[in-house]
């Protein structure tokens, strides 16, 4: 555990300081994608997230040290060409890209690779909802109907301004930004195949999905969730959008920290 | 079996003889036979030329089936939903509603939805005029960024709503998006003089009604079914002013009346217009002489009159508090000569006289004839005045002038009148709407203008208030009333 953080600490020797992680309990979890398809509850393992999402300023330092992720070298398979489009040149944010607003545009892949470079790796559905759950004082503030309405007013903003910059407040795990910001790549996007017509109630095509996918949503009530696996459902991962960007996660089997 | 083979070679001849389809249009398997399927599409590949919100595009004048590009672009975007109020909308080409579809029966349409790469949502396309699951949606799901393509061959005629189904189907629908596609009849639609398109849609923000500011979407509204607007094609004044539809006298008319919804099922009337034809949602049974019919969420109805009379006719939900109180209305202004024998329009409103009307007006006719001669007394001005009054005002502000607590505010010694006796006139021309405070208390509702009474009415009317209930006497002459009725209306609410 000390070799991987001492890793990490050498990778990130040039201005930036390494990222900061918050340990995260894990434990029993009512997820809207319930693991039987129909109630059960989901088993979280302790795990580390991000506190805040990957920012320009630190996904430039990686391309800088990953050529192979610049966008003019990038393999096409593994991002689309709006990947990074936004910044001023390969290796240049420029103005339309801050050094502390959230990196989007950004591929699964190329956020993958991104995570490994820290020794991370990209948070599962389940770990990024557990989290998500949270708001400033509660675990699980997701029956309160302000935390919902807070995650809906981000979907009512049109996205034609700029992404703000990183920096809200911290939830009761001490993240940040989970909600209002941007989307986020999750690790098993691709298993949360939401039926592309939603309506199916009782007769989704099962044929048509693998394993986990075929779910049923056990709270269709909770729109705001909701809205985010239909966005990630609708993603391959090549694709970028502009208000698609990422964090990392770590296992911590025993808690400890990463 | 037979009688499908029968009404088929039927339909086949009736078509055949107006000359507009051949024969083979028709198909002439009839084992594989498909309704409305007329072979495959000929001729080059047709760009469809959709239009904005409220007009249509022309008819497509065609006698054969052929294959049809849609392009249709989604994008999400601020736009004002009332004066002064800005809302987040989800469109299908950048109006709400979006952009309407033009086809013929039997055409091959290749359907082209494009995703902004500005959208922040993955959205979709249900069509309720294609045959196959999901009317498209599931082979539409189109994350930002991206365009989704799929083929479909329109076999069914008529008008029909499209919508995204993307999940929460009711947010996405709530938000704007959603417009009508028709699909004509082979030999096409009877010609008329003007095509409009008029949507419904009912939206939920979290501020009140005219609250001024962004908006945002309240989910728990919209779930309980309590809109803050109903609105015609998206906002409120999107029909009316300068962007009213316009026609003339002895014109033909035929609306495309579509309704988003989410929730609202919408009673639709033209006030003082009665549909000679409608097609009740967007079928073809045809229905004649109706005055208000019912537009399913998710439904549509074409409707079509004839104007006879210029005047300007009011697009209403006749749930009618929508109309008045959210917004759901739209002016059809009809210009040409006046046909007194249609309409005589002028007539004294008596509507609501009920059984406080009095026998006679004997006082209003010596009151009249005593104007004319130039010889009207103030004495004779507070009994005519006494006489309209009850006729006209005291539904609302009561026989005794003490109006109603909270609702109309009295006129019995009243500080509002006392303040300026002169400002009475201009109520009564122009109405008064918002917050004003009478003897101490606060009302806030809606006066319409009393347009109906002439300057001697008005005069008599107030010359009684003034001289009654503790008001502070005076007298109100005609020459005032029409002096004040030449001048502008005075800004809405300014200064009370």
């Amino acid at each position: 555990m000390r070799l991987i953080l001492a890793c990490a600490l050498l990778f990130a020797a040039g201005s930036l300081p390494a990222a900061e992680y918050a340990n995260l309990p894990g434990g029993r979890f009512a997820s809207v994608l319930p693991a039987d398809a129909k109630t059960a509850d989901t088993i979280v393992a302790p795990f580390a997230l991000r506190r805040e999402p990957v920012t320009n300023a630190q996904f430039l330092a990686f391309v800088k040290t990953h050529p192979q992720w610049q966008r003019d070298h990038v393999a096409s398979i593994f991002a689309e060409s709006r990947y990074l489009a936004h910044w001023q040149s390969a290796t240049t944010l420029g103005n339309d890209a801050l050094p502390d607003q959230p990196v989007t545009q950004v591929s699964w892949f190329a956020a993958q690779a991104f995570c490994a470079s820290e020794n991370a790796r990209l948070p599962s559905w389940n770990e990024w909802e557990f989290a998500a759950a949270a708001d400033a004082t509660r675990a699980d503030a997701r029956s309160d109907p302000a935390w919902r309405e807070r995650i809906l007013n981000w979907y009512s903003r049109p996205s034609n301004a700029a992404v703000a910059r990183i920096g809200g407040d911290p939830n009761f795990y001490g993240v940040r930004d989970l909600h209002g910001l941007v989307w986020e790549w999750v690790d098993d996007f691709n298993a949360l195949l939401v039926a592309s017509d939603s309506r199916d109630q009782n007769d989704p095509d099962r044929l048509k999905f693998c394993g986990a996918g075929a779910l049923n949503l056990r709270d269709r009530d909770n729109y705001a969730v909701l809205m985010r696996v239909a966005m990630l459902s609708a993603l391959k991962a090549a694709d970028t959008t502009v208000n698609l960007g990422f964090r990392c996660a770590r296992s911590t089997s025993s808690g400890n920290t990463p | 079996m037979k009688t499908h083979l029968f009404a088929f070679g039927m339909a086949a001849l009736l078509l055949g003889s107006a000359g507009l389809v051949s024969a083979d249009d028709a198909g002439t398997s009839s084992s594989n036979y498909i309704h409305g399927d007329f072979g495959p599409p000929r001729g080059d590949p047709i760009h469809a030329v959709l239009t904005s919100p409220p007009n249509v595009p022309a008819p497509t004048l065609r006698s054969y089936p052929a294959k049809v590009i849609v392009e249709l672009e989604v994008i999400e975007k601020e736009m004002p939903i009332s004066e002064g109020v800005t809302y987040t909308f989800w469109t299908f080409g950048g109006t709400v509603p979006g952009s309407f579809i033009r086809v013929r029966q039997g055409d091959t349409v290749e359907f082209h939805l494009k995703n902004s790469p500005n959208s922040k949502m993955p959205h979709n396309i249900d069509l309720h005029g294609v045959t196959g699951p999901g009317g498209g949606a599931a082979s539409s799901f189109t994350a930002p960024g991206h365009q989704s393509r799929f083929t479909f061959k329109a076999l069914n005629q008529g008008l029909y709503v499209y919508h995204c189904a993307t999940a929460p189907v009711g947010m996405h629908i709530a938000n704007g998006m959603y417009g009508l596609i028709l699909i004509e009849p082979p030999e096409g639609l009877a010609p008329v003089d003007h095509e409009y398109y008029v949507m419904q849609g009912d939206f939920y923000t979290s501020g009140k009604y005219r609250e001024k500011g962004h908006q945002p979407f309240d989910m728990e509204k919209a779930i309980d079914e309590r809109p803050t607007y109903v609105l015609f094609n998206g906002s409120e004044g999107a029909l009316t002013g300068d962007k009213a539809l316009t026609a003339k006298v002895g014109e033909t008319v035929r609306l495309f009346v579509g309704n988003g919804g989410p929730n609202l099922v919408s009673s639709f009337h033209v006030i003082g217009e009665i549909f000679d034809t409608v097609r009740p949602e967007g079928g073809t049974v045809e229905q004649h002489n109706v005055q208000t019919t019912l537009v399913p969420a998710g439904g549509a109805a074409m409707v079509e009159f004839h104007t006879e009379v210029p005047g300007s006719y009011v697009l209403v939900d006749h749930s009618i508090f929508r109309a008045f109180n959210k917004g759901a209305l739209a002016i059809l202004k009809v210009d040409g000569p006046e046909n007194k024998t249609v309409y005589s329009g002028k007539e004294v409103d008596s509507v609501y006289l009920g059984d406080r009307a009095e026998p006679n007006l004997a006082a209003v006719t010596q009151a009249t004839k005593a104007a004319a001669a130039g010889k009207l007394t103030k004495e004779e001005q507070i009994k005519a005045g006494r006489q309209l009054f009850t006729g006209t005002c005291s539904v609302c502000h009561q026989a005794n002038g003490e109006g109603l607590p909270g609702v109309f505010p009295p006129l019995a010694k009243s500080s509002f009148i006392a303040e300026d006796v002169k400002r009475p006139i201009r109520i009564l021309l122009h109405g008064l709407t918002g917050p004003v405070k009478v003897n101490g208390k606060d009302y806030n509702s809606v006066m319409p203008p009393m347009t109906q009474l002439n300057d001697d009415e008005v005069a008599n009317i107030l010359t009684f208030v003034l001289n009654s209930w503790g008001n502070p006497g005076g007298r109100i002459e005609a020459a005032e009333v029409a002096k004040a009725r030449s001048e502008p209306a005075p800004a809405p609410a300014a200064g009370h």
